[in-house]
C-alpha cells in the first residue's frame, strides 16, 4: 500500500497502544494521501480516541512508527506540531476570553504576531461567517459556533494537515451542514489533509476514504463506495415479535439467508425486490413492519465485526 | 523568540481571566483583610512577642502573615486554574501546539505569581494601619521577598495540581499541604514561642524563611529583634532555592506526561 509515498500525508505501521492491561491499539497501519478526507469509523470505546491522541502527538505509541508529511512523530513532535492543525471533540477554546483574543492567543503560541496575525484573523472570521461575533466572549456563543471558531483556530497556522476527534458530536443538523460544508471546501482549495473520527455512518459516507476501527483493529479500509460494494446487493429489515422463530422459518421454507439482529430479521441478498412480496404472502400475520434498504457503512461493520456501531464494549 | 511570546501570552490569558471573574476577585482581596480585621483585632491586647518591643501588638505582628496567606491563596487559586485548563479543554490545545513546555510553564506560573504579587501589593497599602512604616527603600524590597514568594508558593502548587483532574483532590493537598505550611511558617505565632518539636518542624518549614524574609525587609532588618527569626541572606537563599526547584519540578512533570 505505501510504494507512492511522495504523496502520502500520514502513513502508521504497526501501530500498539495499551493503558495498562487493556490494549487499546492492537497494530494498526494505514495510509492516507495527501489532500484527501480520510475518516476512522467505529463504535465508542474502539480506538479511535487513542488513535487519535497519537496522531495529535499527545500520546506515544508502545510500538509502531507514524510519520506525517515525512516526520516522525516521535522523534520529530516539535516539527510535526507545526503541521497539525487540531479540532478536540472538548472544546479547547477559553470561554472567559472572546472569539478574536483566543485567535490571538492561539497565534502567538505558533509564533504568529502583528499584522500577519491580524490579517489571517480576519480572513478566517469571514471564511466562517463570524466576524460579527468577534467581539463575544465564547460562552456566549452556540454549539455550532463554537465548533467553527474551534476549526478557525486550528487552521489558522496553516497547517497541512487538519486532525479533528468526532467533528459533528453534540451539534444540531443545520451546524453539522456548516462544519462539513468548512471541511469540503477546504479539500477543494488547498492542499491540506483531513483526517477525522467518527461514529457516524453518515460522516463516514462523507470522508474520500476511511477505516472501520473496532477493539484496536482496523477491520476494513477503502471509499465508502468500495466498502459498501463488498456487501452487494440489498438489506431487508423485517420486524416480528419472534424473530429467532421467523429467522428459522425463513431459511427452511424459502432457504434464505436470514440472521437475527436485535429485535429484527435481517436478510442480505442480490435479489431483495424480486421476492419480497412471496416473503409478505408466506408469512403475512408475522410480519409487523419490513424495510429495503441499500446498504450502509453500518451494515459494513455489521457484517464484518458482527456488532452495530451504536453498541459499546 | 517565540517561545517568549507563547510564554507572555498564557501570562497574558491568566491576569485578563482573573479579572473577568469577579468573585475570584472578590474572595482574593476581601477573606484576607477579614482574616486580619478579625483575628487581628481579637488576640491584639493579649499577644506579646517574647523579647519583642512593648508597642507591637497582635495586628502588627499578624500583618505580614496576612500578607503570606493572601499570596498563598492567591497561589492556590491560579493552581484550581491549572486543573480548570485541563478540564475545560484549554490545556489540550497548548500541548499540541509547538510550544516548548518551559515556555508553558513559565506562562502559567508568573501569570499566577502576577496575581499573587498584585493582590499582596494592594494588601500592603494597609501597613500604617497596622502600625508598619515604610519607607521608599523597604517597600521596594517587600515587593521584591513578595514577588519571590508568589513564584515559589504558584509553582509549589503546579506540581501538585499538574497531574490532578479535579479540584476536589487539590483540596486535600491545600488542607494537609499548604495551609500547615503556613501555620509553621511563622504567621501567627513566632519561632521563639514554639515547643521543641514544633520549632524543628518549623525551621525545616521552607515558608519559615520568606516569612523571615518579609518581617525583616519590612523593618529595615533592625528594629525587631527576635532573635530566633532567620537571617535575612539564608531566607533568601532558601527561598530562591525552593522556587527553582518547583520550577524544575514543574517541567520535569510537563515534559514526562502524555496528558491523560
Amino acid at each position: 500500500m505505501s510504494g507512492s509515498s511522495g504523496q502520502s500525508a500520514v502513513s502508521a505501521r504497526e501501530l500498539k497502544f495499551s493503558y495498562g492491561q487493556r490494549l487499546a491499539l492492537d497494530g494498526i497501519s494505514f495510509e492516507v494521501r495527501v489532500g484527501e478526507i480520510y475518516g476512522f469509523l467505529g463504535p465508542n470505546g474502539g480506538g479511535k480516541s487513542t488513535l487519535f491522541s497519537i496522531l495529535a502527538t499527545l500520546l506515544r505509541p508502545d510500538q509502531g512508527q507514524v510519520s506525517v508529511l515525512g516526520l516522525d512523530i516521535v522523534e520529530e513532535a516539535a516539527l510535526v506540531r507545526h503541521q497539525l492543525g487540531v479540532v478536540f471533540q472538548s472544546p479547547s477554546v477559553d470561554e472567559h476570553l472572546t472569539v478574536e483574543e483566543n485567535l490571538v492567543h492561539q497565534g502567538h503560541l505558533y509564533g504568529l504576531r502583528g499584522v500577519d496575525l491580524k490579517s489571517r484573523i480576519k480572513v478566517l472570521l469571514e471564511r466562517f461567517s463570524i466576524d460579527d461575533r468577534r467581539d463575544d466572549r465564547i460562552r456566549t456563543l452556540s454549539g455550532g459556533l463554537r465548533r467553527r471558531v474551534e476549526i478557525a483556530k486550528a487552521l489558522l497556522h496553516q497547517p497541512r494537515l487538519l486532525l479533528l476527534d468526532e467533528p459533528s458530536t453534540g451539534l444540531d443538523p443545520g451546524a453539522r451542514r456548516d462544519v462539513w460544508k468548512a471541511l469540503e471546501e477546504l479539500r477543494s482549495s488547498h492542499e491540506v489533509t483531513v483526517m477525522l473520527t467518527t461514529h457516524f455512518m453518515e460522516e463516514g459516507d462523507r470522508c474520500d476514504r476511511l477505516a472501520l476501527v473496532d477493539r484496536g483493529r482496523l477491520v476494513a479500509q477503502g471509499s465508502p463506495e468500495s466498502l459498501k460494494g463488498e456487501i452487494g446487493g440489498e438489506v431487508v429489515l423485517i420486524t416480528t415479535d419472534d424473530p429467532e422463530a421467523l429467522c428459522v422459518e425463513m431459511r427452511q421454507r424459502l432457504d434464505l439467508d436470514a440472521a437475527v439482529q436485535g429485535s429484527r430479521v435481517r436478510l442480505e441478498t442480490e435479489r431483495a425486490h424480486s421476492f419480497i412480496a412471496q416473503l409478505v404472502e408466506t408469512f403475512a400475520d408475522r410480519i409487523d413492519a419490513l424495510s429495503l434498504a441499500k446498504p450502509t457503512l453500518e451494515d459494513v461493520f455489521l457484517h464484518r465485526t458482527g456488532r452495530g456501531l451504536g453498541e459499546e464494549e | 523568540m517565540s517561545d517568549l511570546l507563547a510564554a507572555t501570552t498564557l501570562w497574558n490569558r491568566e491576569v485578563v481571566r482573573f479579572l473577568r471573574q469577579p468573585a475570584r476577585v472578590l474572595g482574593a482581596v476581601g477573606m484576607p483583610l477579614l482574616f486580619w480585621a478579625l483575628i487581628g483585632s481579637g488576640l491584639s491586647s493579649t499577644f506579646r512577642l517574647p523579647g519583642g518591643p512593648e508597642d507591637l501588638d497582635y495586628l502588627e505582628y499578624f500583618f505580614p502573615g496576612t500578607i503570606v496567606m493572601l499570596i498563598l491563596f492567591a497561589a492556590i487559586f491560579s493552581t484550581f486554574s491549572v486543573i480548570d485548563d485541563r478540564n475545560e479543554g484549554f490545556l489540550q490545545g497548548v500541548l499540541v501546539a509547538p510550544v516548548r513546555r518551559s515556555a508553558l510553564v513559565a506562562g502559567k506560573v508568573l501569570g499566577g505569581a502576577t496575581l499573587a504579587w498584585v493582590q499582596g501589593m494592594l494588601f500592603l497599602v494597609l501597613a500604617p494601619v497596622a502600625g508598619i512604616h515604610l519607607s521608599l527603600r523597604s517597600g521596594l524590597q517587600v515587593a521584591g521577598v513578595v514577588a519571590l514568594m508568589a513564584v515559589a508558593l504558584t509553582a509549589f502548587g503546579f506540581a501538585f495540581a499538574w497531574r490532578m483532574n479535579s479540584t476536589q483532590g487539590f483540596h486535600a493537598v491545600m488542607n494537609l499541604v499548604l495551609m500547615p505550611m503556613w501555620f509553621l511558617s511563622g504567621a501567627i505565632f513566632p519561632l521563639s514561642g514554639a515547643p521543641g518539636w514544633l520549632g524543628w518542624a518549623m525551621r525545616l518549614n521552607p515558608l519559615t524563611y520568606g516569612m523571615a524574609a518579609l518581617r525583616r525587609v519590612m523593618y529595615g532588618d533592625l528594629s525587631l529583634s527576635e532573635q530566633s527569626l532567620p537571617p535575612l541572606g539564608l531566607s533568601l537563599t532558601v527561598m530562591v532555592i525552593w522556587a527553582a526547584v518547583a520550577l524544575a519540578v514543574d517541567v520535569w512533570l510537563v515534559r514526562r506526561g502524555g496528558s491523560p
